[in-house]
């Protein structure tokens, strides 16, 4: 069996173990995280539509803005991203520790708490029971369940490694193990010093920052940069270019990023050094920023033939050269003359859009993409709807990140920066005419959600007709024996 | 993974200094503000201001928020008014704040220190709001924009609030309630109807009238009235 001849078939068919060992938690992870994504994308729309028509649906007060922008935000972090980010990262690190996994129904008890949780949340915002706290909007008694779920997925995520075959640490592993480790911690800490023993003063503002910032840079992003760094050398077939590099930006990431959150609070009514340091801490993410930026991208570099056959390469690119653009641009918006103009308008929405849709929501996509095939045991049914999929999410995310960054940074220099009038004194522009003049670009973003959620139906669509024709066929699909071994660099 | 220990550490060890350095060290730098008197001294040790010879009578600022307006702030949270408002103002120089007329000094942090919930704010699609309560000429108007923004700033996007009111018949000898709005032309309801704030209103329009920048500290001082 170990003869060097059948070797890539010993380690397709192990592969195809793991796959087959986690199939169904996984397959629920993954389904949960869509209907989430189209429940996010209705909030989305609702919400910039009366963002430019204030009395649209303006009579029922479970639909007034506020509660929908934060239904909006917490279905997509919460409902997709942490289905996502589950369902991806935790069959990244099982595949890597060569093995099937240890107690498949931990990981769906974790995974059907976690969804409940995050209804009964997005339930208590919409019925007003809401927190008003950045990102931790949802009312304090979904947050036990919250919490307690993500200590289940990461202590399974824990187990899987420790009984895993023994072998080197890939840095796909360290990116997935840090979001599971990071994410309880973080969580509870915002809890605590913001809703259960409230801290004095700003040190609230100061605790919401660093939640924010590492929510997205130390769970959102590890995850995202984990299925990278797994995904683009298994489709393309090519190493990773430098795999010192690669752990010395997961390092740098894991140090800098906890700091970042503070820059955000720039003339705001904390002490300046906390400021200066989370900016001095953004610019520096330099380093980790251009390390995934070699690694991903020089990869795949010269191949584009293959980015172009592979539906779920496509958008893993699309994701990683995202992250480098949109870690830049938070690079520059770190900077004190920038943020002047740039914060509190449309380009920090933009700024998150970025990170959150164009990186990691791509890469999940790509990731999706590249999974079903092998849960399932079943092709996805339409190559139509993928490439549908795949351009109504370029086309939509790229409208909508031109509107948010060109109409905030007018909004913003409008708004903080003076005219001269005809004698020559410095005039500030009427705030009514600085809300009129985002206008078109509120339009524009509306359009772009249109276009985006036309995208998540097809992919809807595909997933449940793919999930329909598995059951249909469920004898070959659920015994391993029958079953016909996808190849991992086949075309997916 | 025979280095999983190794590897927790790291991950530990990394946010660790994150959390001691901001929390840690912010909860120690600004954990114990005080309420501060008009009547202060610098002590010449510490360089830390101090309150001289405490008075009975004396204001302490800020002021301890009455039970009114902190069931006005719980609407405000309910309904989310943060995402378009801040209530923290910038530095003179930074931005135009002042320019504005969204306050006389900057924000300092002793000035929320008796919050319950900070809600500092990462948005302006609407004005900032730490001062708003010295820019409110009246409670009727307040009500009038709260019920429906257009009649006191046409084009603004902010969504009308009248599920917090009550529109009811006028009583039969014409006479209005005690409480009901006056509304500009136009922007009333029909013939025969009054609409009047209900308690969750009143709540809110308290709240919004009690944020004020209108004390000095050591740290923040109004400027000289000419």
């Amino acid at each position: 069996m170990n003869s060097p001849s059948t070797e890539p078939l010993t380690a397709q068919s192990r592969l195809n173990e793991i796959d087959r060992s986690m199939q169904w938690p996984t397959i629920l992870l993954l389904l949960s995280a869509v209907v989430w994504l189209l429940t996010a994308t209705a909030f989305a729309l609702l919400a910039s539509v009366k963002s430019t028509q204030p009395g649209f649906l303006a009579g029922c007060e479970w639909l007034t803005y506020g509660r929908v922008w934060a239904a909006y935000l917490n279905s997509m972090i919460y409902g997709w991203g942490g289905n996502a980010l589950f369902g991806v990262g935790l069959w990244i690190l099982a595949r890597l520790c060569r093995r099937p996994v240890p107690l498949p129904g931990m990981l769906l008890i974790g995974a059907m708490f976690w969804n409940l949780a995050v209804t009964i949340g997005v339930g208590g915002i919409i019925i007003g029971d809401m927190t008003s706290i950045e990102w931790l909007e949802m009312p304090a008694y979904a947050v036990p369940l919250l919490a307690f779920s993500s200590i289940i997925l990461g202590v399974w995520g824990i187990l899987v490694v420790r009984y895993g075959r023994p072998g080197p640490v890939y840095v796909s592993q360290l990116y997935v193990l840090g979001a599971l480790f990071w994410f309880p911690w973080i969580y509870l800490t915002a809890q605590i010093f913001l809703v259960y023993e409230p801290a004095r003063g700003v040190v609230q503002a100061m605790a919401n920052m660093w939640y924010v910032h590492n929510l997205l840079g130390l769970w959102l992003i590890p995850a995202g940069l984990g299925a990278a760094y797994y995904l683009i050398p298994k489709i393309s077939g090519r190493p990773i270019h430098s795999y010192y590099l690669a752990s010395l930006g997961f390092w740098s990431l894991a140090l800098l990023t906890g700091w970042g959150g503070m820059r955000h609070l720039a003339g705001g009514p904390v002490p300046a050094w906390f400021v200066t340091l989370g900016i001095v801490a953004s610019v520096a993410m330099a380093l980790p920023i251009a390390i995934a930026a070699v690694n991903h991208n020089v990869t795949v570099f010269g191949r584009w033939d293959q980015v172009a056959a592979s539906p779920a390469l496509r958008f893993v690119v699309f994701g990683t050269i995202s992250y480098t653009l949109a870690s830049l641009i938070a690079i520059a918006m770190a900077l004190r003359s920038v943020s002047e103009v740039a914060q509190f308008t449309l380009m920090v929405q933009g700024q998150t859009h970025h990170m959150i849709y164009a990186f990691f929501t791509m890469t999940m996509f790509g990731a999706i993409y590249f999974m079903m095939p092998r849960l399932l045991n079943q092709p996805w049914p339409s190559a139509k709807l993928v490439q549908t999929h795949f351009w109504c999410s370029t086309v939509g995310i790229i409208i909508m990140l031109v509107a948010l960054y060109a109409g905030g940074w007018i909004q913003g220099w409008q708004m903080n920066m003076p005219t001269l009038d005809n004698y020559g004194n410095p005039v500030h522009l009427n705030f009514l005419s600085i809300v009129q003049n985002t206008m078109p670009w509120l339009h524009a973003r509306t359009v772009s959600i249109l276009i985006l959620g036309l995208g998540h139906l097809a992919l809807a669509a595909n997933l449940l007709w793919m999930v329909a024709l598995a059951i249909l066929s469920c004898k070959k699909a659920l015994c391993p024996s029958n079953s016909k071994l996808v190849p991992e660099t086949a075309v997916s | 993974m025979k280095s999983l220990p190794i590897v927790f550490c790291g991950l530990f060890a990394t946010l660790a200094l994150s959390w001691a350095g901001i929390l840690w060290q912010g909860q120690k730098q600004l954990g114990g503000l005080q309420p501060m008197s008009e009547l202060y001294a610098i002590d010449p040790i510490s360089n830390a201001a101090r309150i001289e010879s405490p008075q009975k009578d004396e204001p302490r600022h800020p002021e301890e928020p009455v039970g009114l307006a902190q069931q006005g702030k719980a609407q405000y949270i309910s309904l989310g008014c943060v995402y378009c408002h801040t209530q923290q103002v910038r530095s003179q120089g930074r931005g135009a704040d002042f320019e504005r007329g969204w306050g006389n000094r900057q924000s300092v942090p002793r000035d929320y220190i008796r919050q319950e919930r900070v809600l500092l704010g990462s948005s302006r699609t609407g004005p900032d709001l730490a001062d708003f309560g010295q820019r409110i000429d009246s409670v009727n108007q307040l009500h009038a924009h709260l019920y429906n923004p257009q009649s006191e700033a046409p084009g603004s996007t902010m969504p009308p609030y009248a599920f917090l009111y009550q529109k009811r018949k006028i009583a039969l000898n014409g006479e209005k309630s005690a409480g009901a709005i006056e509304f500009r032309d136009g922007f009333g309801p029909a013939e025969g109807y009054e609409i009047v704030p209900t308690r969750r209103a009143v709540a809110l329009a308290a709240y919004l009238q009690s944020l004020k920048l209108d004390y000095s500290l050591p740290e923040a001082r109004l400027p000289e009235k000419p």
